[in-house]
């Protein structure tokens, strides 16, 4: 009785806290439009239930074809593509936050109304097609018995995976479609709570250095900043001794890195907080300077302060640089990939996909979908357009995109969705 | 010289041990508030958050008890302090429910002006609650 009034209540006032996207506000490209904080008792949520597919797939521009190469997967989350075009998908869900707050229980309870009933596979699977159709005739578990594995990374015969609490290298050879040996930790990663357990992975230019993405711990620092040390940060770690420094800090939660192909830059994609209202703050893509400091948690975009974090901190603030480029509020951005060599064929040469894994704290749903973002000269030069859409139907989800790959030997594009437990492949119809 | 008889109770036993959990719960997360407000650390904030929601949930069902009785006695010395009681009780809950969710946000926009003020008013209410709750009351004669 008590907790259906709650519940009942709640949902009125977010009603009346309603809150969405507005015709005067652009929040993409580099300089979004920010408006005024609006922290409200509750904060505006839609979220979207799962739906199946029913026979339908996602939506590509015309003169793509879309197939699920891999469907019942457990929890895919990031993808790899090896020198021979097998495909391997991290499977898998992490985090052992304590409940702090009975805040925890109820918003836990109500994002997992927008999550797959599936368990995470804690394991690498090896997606084979050989003979091109779109569809893996091969599949195997890869690597089994991993602790929460998303970040993906192939170097110089070695397979790296960063699971949720360690970076771990797999000797391989090609072809190989099981590993048993155990591998071999390079490095511990942060994982206690692990409230943003996923770790983001990418080799450097040059293989010699391994870059990690490494959450907060915390929406904006309400479990304490004890807790917030080497979070919200990027690791460069040296490959063969497996020393590591911070390479960037203040970046709340880089949820997927990538090298751009021509000016070997490292890019991240970028989560920013929640619950300052329904259009703030702006996720983004940025290009990761070195020794940079991005704001997390006392500010965003720049010097926009934060008023949840006390002590406040100036000095920080006044060295928090603003990202590249933003690219909406909580779409959840959770893939990057720049093609290579011609793409996906004309119109998707020079540029970057960017999966979005879609919102919970806004009322009209955003995100949910694969959008391209064109590039030139190293560095985005026009407005993000949908690639791959389709999974919202109604108010229900049917798909959320996380990992995004480009596969260079069949030049078709990989997306893993997490809830309908999918690998997608976008390619070029034969002609 | 006849001995005056005892006040007579207004509430039942049970009624009035689930009452002692807001009265003394709401205060707490009060002290609690403060304390935050002194020292930033986070976990005052989060102790108040459990001291409103279980000051809530056993407040529920003395706050139905009191509007039941409010509604059925009849006695009219007993009535009065009834609806006396549940006027204090009522907002106490409803301020208490709002407190809940302004302790809900996160860092320091948890507490702040408004959530210390909300915790202040829910303290006092239940403290008037209850001492209007155990006062007990005079029978009328006829």
């Amino acid at each position: 009785m008590t907790i259906r009034f709650l519940f009942a209540t709640a949902a009125t006032l977010a009603l009346a806290a309603c809150g969405g996207s507005r015709a005067d506000i652009d929040q993409t490209g580099a300089r979004p439009d920010l408006p005024d904080q609006r922290q409200t008792l509750l904060p505006p949520m839609k979220i979207a239930t799962p739906e199946g597919w029913n026979g339908e797939q996602p939506i590509a521009p015309a003169g793509f074809t879309v197939t699920a190469l891999a469907t019942d997967l457990k929890v895919p989350r990031q993808l790899l593509v090896l020198p021979n075009g097998d495909i391997l998908v991290a499977e898998g869900s992490g985090g052992s936050a304590p409940t702090l707050r009975p805040k925890d229980v109820i918003a836990g309870y109500i994002k997992g109304l927008g999550k797959t009933p599936v368990k995470g596979g804690n394991q690498i699977t090896l997606l084979r097609d050989a003979d091109g159709d779109g569809k893996a005739e091969l599949r195997t578990a890869f690597i089994t018995g991993l602790n929460a594995p998303y970040g993906l990374a192939y170097v110089d015969g070695n397979i790296y995976v960063a699971a949720q609490d360690a970076l771990l290298r797999f000797p391989y050879r090609d072809g190989m479609t099981r590993i048993t040996l155990r591998g071999q930790e390079i490095t511990k990663l942060p994982g206690r709570v692990n409230h943003h357990w996923t770790k983001a992975l990418t080799a450097g230019p040059d293989g010699s250095k391994l870059y990690v993405g490494i959450g907060s711990n915390s929406n904006v620092g309400e479990r304490g900043l004890a807790i917030e040390e080497d979070r919200a940060v990027i690791w460069e770690v040296d490959r063969q001794t497996g020393a590591h420094r911070i390479y960037a800090s203040g970046i709340r939660n880089p949820t997927a890195l990538a090298i751009h192909p021509q000016t070997r830059a490292l890019w991240a994609v970028v989560n920013e907080r929640d619950e300052l209202g329904p259009l703030l703050v702006p996720d983004y893509m940025t290009a990761v300077r070195p020794g940079a400091f991005y704001g997390w948690p006392y500010s965003y975009w720049g010097q926009n302060i934060d008023p949840r974090v006390h002590p406040q901190k100036p000095d920080m603030v006044r060295r928090a640089i603003r990202p590249d480029y933003a690219l909406g509020s909580h779409v959840a951005a959770l893939g990057i990939s720049f093609p290579a060599g011609q793409g996906l064929g004309r119109g998707f040469i020079d540029g970057v996909f960017v999966g979005q894994h879609g919102s919970w704290n806004r009322q009209d749903l955003a995100g949910y979908k694969v959008v391209w973002i064109p590039f030139a000269n190293g560095r985005p030069a026009g407005k993000p357009q949908d690639f791959l859409t389709g999974f919202i139907k109604g108010d229900h989800a049917r798909g959320r995109p996380v990992g995004v790959t480009y596969d260079p030997i069949s030049g078709a594009l990989l997306v893993a969705d997490d809830l309908s437990n999918t690998v997608w492949r976008i390619n070029r119809r034969e002609r | 010289m006849p001995i005056a008889p005892p006040p007579a109770r207004l509430l039942h036993p049970l009624h009035g041990v689930l009452l002692a959990w807001p009265v003394a719960l709401f205060p707490a997360a009060l002290l609690s508030d403060i304390t935050y407000l002194q020292t930033a650390e986070i976990q005052w904030t989060n102790f108040s958050a459990w001291l409103i929601t279980g000051a809530l949930m056993m407040g529920a069902p003395v706050l139905l008890w009191a509007i039941v009785d409010a509604l059925r006695v009849r006695h009219i010395g007993a009535r009065r302090r009834h609806r006396l009681y549940l006027l204090l009780l009522a907002p106490m809950w409803i301020i208490g429910f709002v407190n809940a969710l302004q302790h809900s946000s996160d860092g320091w926009s948890s507490v702040g002006t408004t959530g210390l003020t909300l915790s202040s008013l829910s303290a006092a209410l239940a403290l008037a609650a209850g001492w209007i709750a155990h006062g007990g009351y005079r029978e009328y004669r006829p």
